[in-house]
């Protein structure tokens, strides 16, 4: 089988004469066929997906105080679960790692870090949005802000600390005992307004500490659109994002070795 | 080479190691039986010391097994890494303690009795030249004085197996000399010793096995014999 | 005729002390960087006594915890440079031990600049800062970020950029240690009754950090 990439490449070079006929080096890729229920998952992500979001901007009443821009919620809060999923998984594949040496649960486990960070990075950018009118601004050194904010530095830390070593062993090791540490920020930061009262953030789920500002009341509306999106974002979307990040860990690793291979050869 | 009766004390079955994807050892077989001395032979990057940090329990071999006394490496390391010595190209000393502070403190770390290593300390002293060094700190000594301070250290321990990597780089003429006695000593002991170099014509006289590294491979392994190694070793592509 | 577990760890405090004497490349550098830190945040902060309050245990804190940043990687630094620690890996010491070992080394001179910092505090600041429960404070939270430091420093000892990924890989995690002590120092000074709270969370974080990188540690120093 050749990658069609390949072939229209080949295709394109040809014509534009830049082909030599007699030294072509054809390098295939070895790639795996998409399992099934990935396929699936992934289907079923984007149809939820859209589900949610119509939920959120059209079925859900208009809350009467902040109007539509407290629409945005239906993604704030649940991307910030996607990202404890996300990192959760990052520990998981950490310890899995660990105890056997597997190289397959490193890829999940940075898999899990890069999918995790985006919806950290959607869950703070989704949060500024909604703080611009609410709050009259787009950031506050808030104490949960500020350790929603560490947490992302912490991954983006990961994967700079997991950029600068070569030996794979090692970055296998090193990396399993960082991600587990840094699962420590994602913590407080679902704790932190438990621990430190004086947060303007909103608390849904139970009573808001007593100077938020921005806080609604959770109707019944409110539940329906919330509790599908938060369902998909703890659920499909980071599994079905990471396990699409680890095959192309996978193919990337296929192609290092096909260079290598070249470069012997 | 293995004798038969007696387990080989060390046992490497389909050893590979890979640094990502770049191999350094692929499927590497052998065994030393106890008291064999083992010239281990190879260009720079042949995979000479990979092997010998493999053998040392230092680093995983990413298939394979290595076995030492019958037990696994490194997962059973624990068991028997008082009887393995290692000399690698850096020195493995403290460059702000003295001679004998190092000495005291690898042996305390081992396990030693403060008078046993005392005393043992000084003779390997004396025997590597460096008894009027003794309370001098390793800072100030030449690359060769820390490389026969480290020979010290290793055999500080009395280890079974004794593996050297390169012990002959940055050693002149007389103290090279005086090593090849000290590991002819080592093997009248009964101590098992396997010695990389890349210098065929710096062989340890005693050494009666050759093993031939190439790529990661084994090329060679068998008896030295000087007129013939020479040209294996060309054509293993060294 | 074997060490035993706390006699090796001794040994290798010991050694470290023993170096330090020798080379006072450590504790002179962590002593002079802390010394200026809080020189220079005392011109740059123009504190009144109100702000210096409300103030003081942030710069004390961050000032240890850079103070101790710089002491990590030169104290692993020198174990990986000319490959110490690979000849302390091949005794049958376990790893833990090893741990220990290095952790009680960078606790103590950190330790000993925090009891440096707080008498010169006082004096600059104008304001009480030697009273049991702060010593006591800044004794656990230097014991904490000292384990963490540790255990990251030894991982970013053995890769090339060492000096600008240990304080990117330490700060974010060193920050819950950070957050409870500058609430419980706070606490102290202005005397509210809500800093034991804060010090137990601190010393609850200390010591979960603490184990998990007494178990995680053989990981990070075995290829």
């Amino acid at each position: 089988m050749t990658n069609p990439l390949v072939e229209f490449y080949s295709f394109m070079t040809f014509f534009a004469g830049l082909r030599e006929s007699e030294t072509t080096l054809t390098i295939e890729l070895e790639s795996k066929p998409m399992p099934p229920l990935l396929r699936a998952l992934t289907v079923a992500t984007v149809l939820g997906f859209a589900a949610t979001l119509y939920l959120g901007l059209f079925a859900a009443g208009t809350d009467i105080q902040q109007g539509d821009i407290q629409r945005i919620f239906y993604i704030h809060m649940p991307s910030f679960f996607g990202a404890f999923t996300a990192f959760g998984l990052t520990v998981l594949g950490g310890v899995l790692a660990l105890a056997r040496d597997s190289d397959k649960w490193d890829k999940i486990a940075l898999a899990g870090v890069e999918v995790g960070f985006a919806f950290a990075l959607i869950n703070l950018l989704t949060g500024a949005i909604w703080a611009r009118p609410i709050w009259n601004t787009w950031w506050t050194w808030d104490p949960r802000l500020t350790s929603a904010a560490v947490m992302c530095l912490t991954y983006a830390a990961y994967l700079m600390l997991r950029a600068g070593i070569e030996d794979a062993n090692r970055r296998r090791a090193f990396m399993s005992v960082y991600g587990i540490f840094a699962f420590v920020t994602v913590l407080i930061t679902l704790f932190i307004i438990r621990i430190v009262p004086e947060t303007i953030h909103p608390v849904i789920v139970g009573a808001s500490p007593q100077n938020a500002q921005g806080s609604f009341e959770a109707t019944s509306g409110v539940i329906l659109a919330l509790v599908p999106s938060m369902v998909l974002w703890l659920t499909l979307m980071p599994i079905t994002l990471i396990w699409h990040r680890y095959r192309l860990e996978e193919r990337r690793e296929g192609l290092d070795r096909l260079k290598l291979k070249a470069l012997s050869d | 080479m293995t004798m038969t009766g007696e387990r080989a004390i060390i046992e490497v079955e389909r050893l590979s190691k890979i640094y990502g994807v770049l191999p350094a050892l692929q499927g590497v077989n052998f065994n030393v039986s106890r008291g064999e001395f083992v010239a281990l032979l190879g260009a720079n990057g042949s995979g000479k010391s990979t092997l010998l940090r493999l053998l040392s329990g230092l680093s995983k071999p990413s298939a394979g097994t290595v076995r030492i006394g019958g037990w696994e490496l490194p997962r059973e390391a624990m068991a028997i890494r008082a009887q393995i010595g290692l000399v690698a190209h850096r020195p493995l000393l403290y460059e702000n303690l003295t001679a004998r502070e190092n000495l005291a403190f690898f042996g305390r770390m081992y396990g030693m009795q403060k008078t046993e290593c005392e005393a043992r300390g000084k003779t390997l002293l004396r025997q590597v030249g460096l008894a009027r060094r003794v309370d001098t700190l390793v800072r100030t000594f030449s690359r060769g004085m820390k490389q026969r301070l480290s020979i010290a250290r290793t055999l500080l321990h009395e280890p079974d197996v004794l593996l050297l990597d390169e012990p002959y780089s940055g050693l002149d003429r007389s103290v090279a000399e005086s090593l090849d006695d000290l590991l002819a000593a080592a093997q009248q002991e009964g101590r098992t010793i396997i010695l990389s170099t890349h210098q065929l014509e710096r062989l340890p006289p005693t050494a009666g096995r050759a093993l031939i590294l190439s790529r990661g491979q084994v090329a060679y392994d068998g008896a030295i014999e000087a007129s013939e190694l020479a040209v294996i070793y060309q054509s293993a592509g060294v | 005729m074997k060490t035993s577990y706390v006699e090796t760890v001794l040994a290798i405090i010991g050694k470290d002390l023993r170096i330090e004497l020798r080379s006072r490349e450590l504790i002179s550098v962590m002593a002079v960087f802390a010394l200026l830190s809080i020189l220079v945040f005392s011109f740059a902060l123009e504190l009144d006594r109100a702000a210096r309050e409300e103030v003081v245990g942030g710069v004390l804190w961050v000032t240890l915890i850079f103070a101790s940043l710089l002491g990590l990687n030169r104290s692993l630094a020198q174990e990986y440079d000319q490959g110490n620690l690979d000849a302390l890996l091949l005794t049958p010491t376990p790893r833990s031990a090893i741990f220990i070992g290095k952790f009680a080394g960078n606790a103590l001179f950190t330790g000993l600049v925090g009891l440096l910092l707080l008498p010169l505090m006082t004096a600059l600041y104008g304001m009480n800062l030697l009273d049991g429960r702060l010593i006591a404070t800044a004794l656990v939270g230097v014991f904490g970020f000292c384990a963490v430091g540790t255990l990251l420093a030894t991982m970013t000892a053995q890769t090339r950029a060492r000096e600008a990924l240990l304080p990117i890989a330490m700060l974010p995690l060193a920050l819950p240690f950070l957050l409870t002590a500058v609430r419980a120092t706070k606490g102290i000074l202005t005397g509210a009754a809500e800093w034991q709270v804060w010090f137990q969370l601190l010393a609850g974080i200390t010591v979960i950090y603490f184990v998990l990188c007494l178990l995680l540690y053989g990981y990070v120093v075995e290829e």
